[in-house]
């Protein structure tokens, strides 16, 4: 689901498996958990194990934007599969420039 | 236009069933002969109603989702999506990108990844008796054959 590393200051989070509404909440908590402990300046979250997502994991990727900015860090997404890009692009997330 | 197979579905609307939902349609979209691309996106509308039926239409209490899928000749599958709970009150506004009556961290963009990701979405709701949504694809590739 998730995998979590801390290194330079920077948490990783490497989503793996399928992202809906039933399963963005557990990944939520661990990833926001993480970084309230470890306050990292960035935040990347890593999507390249990720076989399905719906719209659950833009409001994972926007919610955790919101909580990093809080703590005073920076999000980055990397790594988006081929087959989950036309649900980033409907979601105008390229926007906010996080995505690398 | 005829039908050429067609399955019935209902189950609890509870979370952990929004992966089995999308999972099934997938698994009755094949005889199509669909891309992978198509695939994966029925697959997301069908999580997205689906995922609207539990947490919108039955906000307070468990109840059943029902899917009703039809596969015609012609290569089309439509897929109608059904809840008896508290409905829409009003369709428009629903449908609006980035409007959700959730507070948790939903993304809002549902009906905009249903209309992107099918060719057609129709939206059928009452208050007090639920919602259907029907959604239609055509499948590119698809063979004009009986299936089965």
């Amino acid at each position: 689901m998730v995998n979590l590393t801390y290194e330079n200051g920077a948490v990783t989070a490497r989503l793996y498996g399928e992202i809906d509404h039933h399963i963005a909440p557990a990944m939520r908590a661990e990833i926001d958990s993480k970084c309230e402990s470890c306050r990292p300046a960035r935040l990347i979250l890593d999507f390249s194990g990720v076989g399905f997502m719906d719209s659950s994991g833009i409001g994972l990727v926007m919610g955790r934007y919101r909580m990093i900015s809080l703590l005073g860090g920076k999000l980055e997404v990397v790594n988006i599969p081929q087959n989950l890009k036309k649900i980033f692009v409907l979601s105008g997330l390229e926007g906010l420039g996080v995505i690398r | 236009m005829n039908i050429v197979n067609s399955m019935k579905l209902s189950f609890l609307s509870k979370s952990v069933n929004e992966s089995f939902a999308r999972a099934a349609v997938a698994a009755f979209l094949l005889p199509l002969d669909p891309t992978v691309a198509e695939v994966a996106d029925v697959k997301t509308a069908v999580s997205e109603a689906v995922t609207n039926a539990i947490v919108h239409g039955y906000p307070d209490r468990f109840g059943t989702v029902s899917i009703d899928m039809k596969l015609t000749d012609t290569g089309k599958a439509i897929i109608r999506i059904s809840d008896k709970g508290v409905g829409i009150p009003d369709i428009e506004k629903a449908m609006e990108p980035l409007f959700t009556t959730s507070s948790d961290e939903r993304a809002g963009l549902g009906f905009a990844v249903m209309q992107s990701f099918m060719d057609r979405v129709k939206v059928r709701s009452s208050p007090g008796r639920g919602t259907t949504v029907t959604l239609e694809k055509n499948i590119i590739r698809a063979h004009i054959k009986p299936v089965g």
